[in-house]
């Protein structure tokens, strides 16, 4: 895997430094059943498509931030600070 | 040495003379030679042995394309001597041939032929019988392979660096058309790099006349701000990221958009002694008689399904090669052939070459027209056979990038149908290889490429139109296919792979015995998978296919051409050797007081002072005191600070004073436990967090995210580097600390578990009052710089007598006794804090949904099949960590993960996962270890002090 990835405080830097955190999941706001816990835990969408997904600025300025990833080609479409993206993007 | 008259093209220096050595040899040779060049001169014609038959091998390309001319240079075996510059001093030498390369014993194999070595010879001779398997492998291992790697590398003399550019336009390949094409973009204001594997850019220019158009192109790219790197070759195409090998740098170059002009392969044939010594193909023929000023041969016949062969019947016959027949393919003269009438040089249409042979080299071949009916055959005696079998457009780095291919009946090639958006092919690559095309293929390429990053402005739009047409209207000149081999037309092996010695026949055996598909064969054959990477050998061995299959070349297709595309040295992918090494701030006096230094993690620490024992016992009798400063140290700041602890730990964080300090795990929120520390609280909204020396890094990472996701007050400052940190432990450590601190340390005034900021020798310092060891504690956090100064202080206060350094193992054994745990030695990422024996660290009854609230509610009411527990072994035999617990039964059933032997206890004490059953005190366990049953007693209470007394006092 190789791409550029735009931290939003440094700009542009190979993603090799960086640090992954996966796509975006949503921690359960109640008590979780069994199964809920599990899927949240465990189970990922791995979307063949764009995903918001969360990247941490490793050998940078440290910041996590989330972008918006055709996991197909790699292309980047946006990244921001958590809260900054617009939300009709995340399926 | 043997050379012709100073030719305009040439690119070595004669006025100076250099030389290397041969095995053993001395080589005279001029700066701009390459290894092979040279010893060509001086008259060597085979260079290598083959794989399997070790027949002799001899220059075939001249341009580090196929597998003939592999030596090992200065004990690095697998470089190719027709692109390694010819260098002062080298140590060449042959590999492959035993006792020479003159005379190699394994060319036995060659006489007794074919029925000893079919493809799968190994896997269907060898199998039986399988006790002699070991024996067979030493046998074959000896046999098999291209040089020997030296056993040690005693000193890594290639230094390599990492290079990272990123452009706008990467142009692959510095011939006619990519030369025009990053002309072109940069004349739009593209920034461009262009790579190219020869010495000087200019491609087939360089040979084929056009050098000084070579050397003014150039000359316009650079002067145009094209970055132009010489003996680059590119590697492969990685998601846009196309690696070029450089001396000793790797250039990882990042463009937005790719050209490629990476040309074509010219093919070779297949008769019957195909890879004699003096087979060579046109190309390598032209190389070597232009750019180093060396006759291949004297008298020259020249099969040829091309012009490509004319041209250098012409060309060779101007160096003062005799040229005695031509042998063209196909049927008809196109206008090329006529040149041939005016330099009297007699062609055959229709024919081609069936055989050659010769002892060291060739001496004669067998001609005879196309079509297996006819017998006629014409025999020609000569020193050089040139042959030229076509074009196989350079595919393999565009079809990485996404590209695709497709079979050209036309040219009986696979040429590129599609390029995938953002990239371009053009010259050659893109059946745009003429003369008269190469350039306006680069040019619009180039053009195409500025317009898509938005450049192209003016008159671009109206030339990529005049241009399309030009090369639209094409005059593309006829060429022959060459049909497949079958070997009744002539005794003797003919090759389709020159890596591996596979034959015609052997394709055809494979077929035979079900490897139908192209990439069966391959795996089955070899064919395509030795060092030329199917340059040489794919479209033969496709055309073998369709011929033993009776499948259409289209559906036949080819194999995958993976990276790396050119040969590189694994070291020029390592990069520079970087390995990080974090030391402590107090490192300098661990080495002047003797300790043995041992990595943990990227740290070198302090392991022990001579006598982890005795520093072990001392910390009991008296004090020590241990460099902790590797801990990770977070300081948590905040109106919010609390709260978001809270959410973290498993336990209350928010309730405790100021002052005080807590043990805490960190889990996830599977409930497994990630990290474990300590917190103290400074302020109201201040604390101060302690990690393990490990998970640091983790931990730091993992606050943040969090803290990102939840968007709360909260400030988080990794000072992990910031502060060095002491431990100062055992029954008199109060009373040194005294020595050098006003602060009242007494037991009411400084009591366990809280956290004092107070003046040590001198130096602010934050005290928490823990113990890890298991004795009266103090943990010092404070300014790395005065690290050293402090622990000089210490040790001076203490005095030799009662206070010792103690080391990492020590430790260990300290908070052994006390099974205090070691995150990811006694734990893995099935452990949570209820099946480690930490329940007291969860606080269930808390409001907060913290990280792994729901996961250990539920361990909490489906305990677990196992535990980890402490266990004494009365035997005296201490257990390798790792040793298995075995249940009743005698199966696996848990395994030790620490074990030590206590001199204060006079005991070896472990902690071991064993089966729930067996976690309770007293229960016996079994540990088999290194072939031994060790019987063993659980004890779930830590080994010393189970009350804690001491810590307290």
């Amino acid at each position: 895997m190789s791409f550029v990835l735009t931290c939003p405080h440094c700009g542009d830097r190979e993603v090799t430094d960086f640090a992954y955190g996966g796509e975006l999941t949503a921690r359960p706001r109640e008590q979780p059943s069994l199964r809920e816990l599990s899927a949240y835990n465990y189970f990922r969408r791995n979307v063949a498509g764009v995903q918001r997904e969360w990247w941490y600025h490793r050998s940078g300025c440290r910041t996590w931030f989330q972008a918006d990833r055709d996991t197909r080609t790699n292309r980047v479409l946006r990244v921001g600070l958590p809260g900054t993206l617009p939300q009709e993007d995340t399926k | 040495m043997t050379r012709r008259e100073p030719q305009p093209a040439e690119l070595i220096d004669r006025a100076q003379t250099i030389s290397f050595s041969f095995d053993g040899d001395t080589v005279a040779a001029h700066p701009g030679d390459t290894i092979a060049s040279a010893l060509f001169a001086a008259g060597r014609r085979t260079f290598s042995r083959s794989f399997k038959y070790h027949r002799r091998r001899g220059l075939m390309c001249c341009s580090g394309q196929c597998p003939n001319c592999l030596v090992a240079v200065d004990g690095a075996p697998g470089i190719r001597a027709c692109t390694e510059p010819a260098r002062e001093g080298a140590r060449v030498e042959h590999l492959n041939a035993r006792p020479g390369l003159e005379h190699d014993a394994m060319a036995i194999t060659d006489k007794l032929g074919g029925p000893f070595t079919p493809p799968g010879f190994y896997y269907k001779t060898f199998i039986r019988p399988r006790k002699l398997w070991p024996l067979y492998e030493k046998v074959l291992r000896g046999a098999a392979g291209l040089g020997v790697l030296p056993e040690k590398q005693a000193e890594r003399t290639l230094r390599t660096e990492y290079r990272r550019r990123h452009a706008d336009v990467l142009v692959v390949g510095g011939g006619l058309a990519g030369l025009t094409a990053s002309i072109a973009a940069a004349g739009q204001g593209a920034d461009v790099v262009l790579v190219d594997d020869g010495p000087a850019p200019g491609g087939r220019l360089l040979w084929e006349g056009g050098h000084d158009q070579a050397r003014r192109l150039t000359a316009q790219a650079q002067a145009a701000g094209v970055e132009v790197l010489r003996n680059a070759p590119a590697l492969g195409h990685f998601d846009g990221l196309v690696p070029a090998w450089q001396d000793n740098t790797l250039h990882q170059i990042r463009a937005k958009h790719q050209i490629y002009a990476t040309g074509a392969i010219e093919q070779p044939l297949m008769f019957a002694g195909n890879d004699l010594p003096g087979v060579m193909l046109s190309g390598g023929a032209r190389r070597l008689a232009s750019l180093w000023s060396v006759l291949p041969g004297r008298r020259a016949v020249i099969a040829t399904s091309s012009d490509r062969g004319i041209r250098a019947a012409i060309a060779l016959q101007d160096a003062g090669v005799e040229i005695v027949l031509v042998a063209d393919m196909r049927s008809k003269p196109t206008a090329t052939c006529e040149r041939l009438r005016t330099h009297k040089i007699e062609a055959r249409f229709g024919w081609t070459v069936i055989a050659a042979e010769g002892r060291r080299q060739v001496s004669r071949v067998t001609l005879a027209p196309i079509g297996a009916a006819s017998s006629e055959h014409h025999d020609v005696d000569c020193d050089l056979l040139i042959v030229s079998g076509g074009d196989a457009p350079a595919t393999a780095l565009v079809t990485q990038a996404g590209g695709r291919t497709g079979y050209d009946k036309q040219f009986g090639v696979f040429a590129l149908t599609e390029t995938p958006p953002g990239v371009f092919a053009c010259g050659q690559l893109a059946g745009e290889g003429t003369y008269q095309h190469a350039g306006p293929s680069g040019e619009l390429a180039g053009l195409l490429a500025a317009e898509a990053l938005g450049l192209a402005g003016g008159r671009a739009g109206v030339r990529r139109r005049e241009l399309r047409a030009w090369l639209d209207e094409g005059d593309h000149v006829p060429q022959a296919i060459p049909a497949p081999w079958s070997p009744e037309r002539a005794r003797g092996r003919a090759f389709a792979c020159l890596c591996e010695d596979v034959t015609a026949k052997d394709i055809a055996q494979g077929i035979a015995e079900g490897y139908d598909s192209i990439e069966l064969c391959k795996r089955f054959t070899t064919v395509t998978m030795g060092p030329c990477q199917g340059r040489m050998c794919q479209l033969t061995a496709i055309r073998q296919m369709a011929a033993g299959t009776g499948q259409r070349l289209s559906d036949i297709g080819t194999t995958t051409a993976r990276p790396p595309w050119s040969t590189v040295p694994l070291a020029a992918l390592a990069g520079r050797s970087y390995e990080p090494t974090k030391r402590s701030p107090i490192h300098r006096r661990h080495l002047q007081l003797g300790a043995s230094i041992r990595w943990a993690g990227d740290w070198l620490r302090a392991y022990d002072y001579g006598d982890p024992e005795g520093e072990a016992l001392a910390v009991h009798a008296s004090a020590g005191l241990i460099d902790v400063s590797t801990l990770g140290k977070l300081l948590v700041r905040g109106p919010d600070a609390g709260a978001f602890l809270d959410r973290l730990y498993p336990n209350r964080v928010s309730s405790l004073n100021p002052g005080r300090v807590r043990y805490g795990v960190l889990t996830s929120d599977a409930g497994r436990i990630m990290d474990d520390g300590t917190v103290a609280r400074l302020d109201e909204t201040t604390f101060y967090v302690t990690t393990t020396s490990s998970g640091a890094g983790a931990v730091e990472q993992w606050f943040s995210w969090w803290l990102a996701d939840w968007q709360m007050d909260v400030e988080l400052t990794d000072v992990s580097q910031a502060l060095a940190a002491v431990n100062l432990a055992g029954p008199r450590a109060r009373d040194i600390l005294t020595r050098v601190t006003s602060l009242d340390c007494s037991p009411e005034a400084f009591g366990y578990l809280d956290a004092r900021q107070t003046a040590v020798a001198g130096v602010n310092a934050l005290l928490l009052r823990i113990g890890f060891t298991g004795e009266l504690g103090y943990e010092l956090h404070l300014p790395s710089a005065h690290g050293e100064h402090v622990w000089d202080a210490l040790l001076e206060a203490g005095g030799t007598e009662s206070l010792r350094p103690f080391g990492l193992e020590p430790q260990r054994i300290l908070r052994l006794q006390k099974q205090h745990i070691i995150v990811g030695q006694d734990t893995d990422s099935e452990s949570t804090p209820l099946n480690a024996g930490m329940p007291w660290a969860v606080k269930l009854d808390k409001p907060e949904a913290f990280i792994g609230r729901w996961a250990l509610e539920h361990a909490a009411a489906h305990p677990g099949a196992s535990a980890l527990v402490g266990f004494t072994l009365p035997d005296g035999v201490v257990p390798r960590e790792g040793a298995v617990v075995l249940d009743a039964a005698g199966d696996a059933a848990g395994q030790v993960t620490s074990a030590r032997r206590s001199r204060q206890l006079d005991q070896v004490i472990g902690m071991a996962w064993v089966p729930s059953a067996l976690a309770a005190d007293g229960e016996a366990i079994t540990v088999l270890d290194r072939g031994k049953r060790l019987t063993g007693a659980v004890l779930t209470t830590p080994f010393h002090d189970p009350d804690g007394t001491l810590v307290r006092s």
